[in-house]
């Protein structure tokens, strides 16, 4: 139990010559990424398998640990071999059986298999000029550019290890406020940082936290908002499993500068690593007195607690997440009041993003002007992107604010697929827009996105390729805010219907002149009468993509084409006689029988019964069949 | 060892509840609680549960009619589900669902009739790398398409 600031710094020297044992009793330290998506790649096994091969060389004096998600998601799954003396390697999309291999060859050999490092040489094109056959990380496209605030420990340090997190200075920064500051400082500092909040809005912080803090004094609360509703987003959720304690450390200062004494956790119930390691990470800071009655002897006191989502969109929406912790149905309410003003059970409540909270230590730890300079002029800091869909290095992004798409796309990662070119990329999910080709050179900051007509959002950074059709994406998303309106406003609850009807009507085939002039005008008056943020962007999409894909909607409608050939009503499958060698084989594969022709005629489909699965083009030996 | 597993299911349902009982703003909670013992959330569990926590039956039924998670009706033996996110989208998880209703003869969001399957298109699991992706009871099959999607059902037959 630590009771002093003193305790504290005695506990992080204490653990830090434990880890410091450790690294002198053992000849090598081997991390295994273990996410979700690490875990789902088959990182358990990867796991089990060193172990077990280490136990078969009768090696002892190898720590193997878990660690959170590493970042480089497509990569998975990872495993870091560090041998003191010499640089880490950070091997990638391997099996039981290569980590096996490396255990015989790395730790017992001494050599690494630098083909199947990630930081091997050569293994990213655009990676330096060097003779080492292991490079920095620093050196490899994919991390080179990134700045590591929110994530600075996901991916370094066992999440489940709150000594760990004290080595790394955790729990520094609230020990500092509690005992050196007011609650007014630290809402100076964290307004003089600028920092803005990473759920979406972009709201400065410390004027959210002063509107509580002003507030007068009596039961508030502070609330973390886990609920990672944008399909397609998982930066909070690897925070949350590679970081916890940075979240509930954060929370602490927060509380501490509004005057809270109470805090929840709203994590979605597709969540549950997240949500065990965020129970973990409470529990150890409850037994060391870091939560619970008067933390670290200063007078402080604050309890922690994680409540379930269950599915609901909307409950990320500030308001319906409140009423969500209640125990009700999760709809929102308008606003003002606040929830800074009336909040959970009618208290003064501040409500912050994920990562929005795991970037608060480092600025007490560091300083507001060392934040500040970091960034672009009104968007401070860094900005954590989940990079996902065609690209060839799915993973995550923390960038400083103010670097250029084409820097996150086709530096860190790593361009597009081969063989398929750039079209555009979607931000803040279904509220948000997509950027085209043309404005791949535009500094990511707030504002600069809201001029292009979309948001920062949360960080869901979804990149598509010319085989994406933008009219059925924009249909993806409103057929998603469709479903999760929650109804109880009607500009959202059959504005979103009819806009969807629209889209259907229009994918299957069916559009006609004034579809796309309904649309524009009903997405302007939902964005303009809903009641909250759900309704007032759900029309982003549509209307985002026809600004800069109008043509697109114009085939679909007028021309009756998809020229991505996603939508089935509005492209066929066909063979060209020329290139027909006559073997047959799609007709075999065909299964509805739609293929005849034989030795002397070409084959044809009969389009009336074709389905469009599209196995007789993959099946074709000659590329003889296309889609158009 | 030697403890004895004869607890039912309702038995345990019911400390569940005794351990929340007239704690209203719990419900959400509860109901995670009472699903994940009873597989689905009956009209005697949503009483139990209003009855144990001191609040309506109608705003129970509210409540698990309002959030996705929560359902009414049984579930399979084996829970398939296909993410739906952005990600697996534009990566082809539409295609795992159509391949994956022709082969059990069912629409997402029903129940083979012999109890064994059921089939979702579910939010976004936030496994992108591994894109499109599917859970069968919880364990992940990533990089899906129709045909993988098919095979792996067969180690479930
Ligand atoms: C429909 C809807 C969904 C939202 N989903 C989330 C979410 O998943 N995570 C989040 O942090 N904020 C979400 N927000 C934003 C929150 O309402 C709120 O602004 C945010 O949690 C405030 O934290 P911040 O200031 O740290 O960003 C959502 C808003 C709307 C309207």
């Amino acid at each position: 139990m630590l009771r002093t600031r003193e305790d504290l710094q005695a506990f992080q020297g204490q653990q830090a010559d434990l880890m410091q044992k450790e690294a002198a009793e053992t000849r090598a330290k081997i991390l295994v990424g273990m996410g979700t998506c690490g875990i789902a790649a088959g990182a358990q096994e990867v796991y089990d398998a060193i172990l077990d091969e280490l136990k078969k060389l009768n090696i002892e004096d190898v720590a193997v640990a878990q660690t959170g998600c590493i970042g480089f998601c497509a990569q998975e799954p990872l495993a870091e071999v560090i041998l003191p003396g010499s640089k880490k390697v950070l091997y990638g999309q391997i099996d039981a059986e290569k980590a096996r291999e490396i255990v015989v060859q790395h730790i017992e050999g001494g050599k690494p298999v630098s083909e199947w490092a990630v930081n091997g040489r050569g293994r990213f094109p655009g990676d330096v000029e060097t003779d080492d056959e292991i490079l920095d990380y620093d050196q490899v496209p994919f991390f080179r550019t990134q700045l590591r605030i929110a994530l600075r420990n996901c991916g370094v340090i066992n999440p489940e290890s709150l000594g760990e997190y004290v080595v790394r200075d955790g729990y520094q920064s609230l020990a500092k406020v509690l005992t050196d500051m007011t609650p007014a400082d630290v809402i100076e500092v964290i307004k003089k940082s600028g920092l803005r909040g990473r759920g979406g809005g972009g709201f400065p912080t410390g004027v959210k936290w002063e509107f509580a803090f002003n507030q007068p004094k009596g039961q508030k609360y502070i609330v973390c908002n886990a609920d990672e509703g944008d399909p397609g987003a998982f930066m909070d959720r690897s925070i949350l499993e590679g970081d916890p304690h940075s979240v509930v450390e954060g929370m602490a200062i927060g509380a501490y500068a509004i005057g809270a004494d109470r805090g929840y956790i709203y994590c979605r119930a597709e969540y549950p690593i997240a949500v065990r390691r965020l129970n973990l990470a409470i529990a150890q800071a409850k037994e060391q007195g870091l939560l619970g009655e008067n933390i670290l002897g200063t007078g402080f006191s604050f309890d922690l607690e994680v409540r379930l989502g269950a599915g609901a969109f909307v409950c990320g929406e500030e308001t319906a997440l409140l009423a969500s912790i209640e125990g009700e149905r999760g709809e929102p309410r308008l606003r003002p009041p606040y929830p800074a003003v009336s909040g959970l059970w009618g208290k003064p409540t501040i409500i912050n993003n994920v990562e929005t909270f795991a970037n608060v230590a480092p600025i007490i730890g560091r300083g507001a002007d060392w934040f500040n300079s970091i960034g672009s002029e009104n968007s401070k800091g860094t900005k954590v992107f989940a990079l996902a869909g065609e690209i060839n290095n799915i993973g995550l992004a923390e960038i400083p604010m103010g670097t250029t798409l084409r820097e996150v796309i086709f530096d860190i990662g790593g361009g597009i697929p081969a063989g398929k070119s750039f079209k555009g990329a979607q931000t803040g999910g279904p509220s948000g827009g997509c950027i085209p080709a043309e404005y791949l050179d535009t500094p990511i900051d707030y504002d600069n996105l809201a001029k292009l007509g979309t948001i920062m959002g949360s960080g869901g950074l979804i990149i598509m390729a010319e085989d994406t059709c933008m009219v059925d994406l924009a249909r993806f998303f409103l057929d998603f805010t469709q479903e999760e309106s929650c109804g109880k406003c009607p500009p959202c609850r059959v504005g979103t219907t009819v806009m969807l009807d629209t889209l259907d009507k229009i994918v299957a085939g069916k559009g006609e002149e004034g579809d796309l002039e309904t649309l524009q005008e009903l997405g302007e008056n939902i964005k303009a009468a809903s009641l909250c943020g759900l309704g007032q962007t759900a029309p982003n999409p549509v209307l985002s993509t026809m600004r800069y894909f109008r043509d697109e909607y114009v085939e679909h409608v007028y021309d009756k084409k998809c020229r991505s050939g996603v939508c089935a009503a509005l492209f066929q499958y066909y063979i060209i006689p020329d290139l027909c060698k006559r073997c047959g084989i799609c007709a075999k594969k065909c299964p509805v029988q739609c293929i005849s022709g034989d030795r002397n005629t070409p084959y044809v489909i009969d389009q009336d019964l074709c389905i469009k699965c599209g196995v007789c083009m993959e099946s074709c030996p000659f590329d003889a069949i296309i889609k158009q | 060892m030697g403890t004895c597993n004869c607890k039912t299911a309702w038995d345990e349902l019911h400390e569940v509840i005794e351990a929340y009982r007239g704690q209203e703003s719990a419900l959400i909670e509860v109901l995670h609680r009472a699903q994940e013992i009873m597989g689905y959330l009956p009209r005697d569990v949503q009483e139990a549960v209003a009855e144990g926590l001191n609040v309506p039956l109608n705003k129970v039924y509210g409540v698990v009619s309002f959030y996705h998670h929560f359902s009414v009706e049984p579930k399979g033996k084996y829970q398939i589900a296909v993410c739906y996110g952005t990600a697996c989208y534009v990566k082809g998880a539409p295609a795992v669902v159509s391949a994956l209703e022709e082969k059990l003869g069912i629409k997402a969001g029903e129940t083979t009739e012999d109890g064994k399957f059921s089939l979702a298109a579910v939010r976004c699991l936030g496994a992108c790398s591994l894109a499109p992706v599917m859970t069968i009871n919880q364990k992940a099959y990533g990089m899906m398409d129709g045909d993988k999607a098919v095979e792996v059902l067969q180690q479930y037959e």
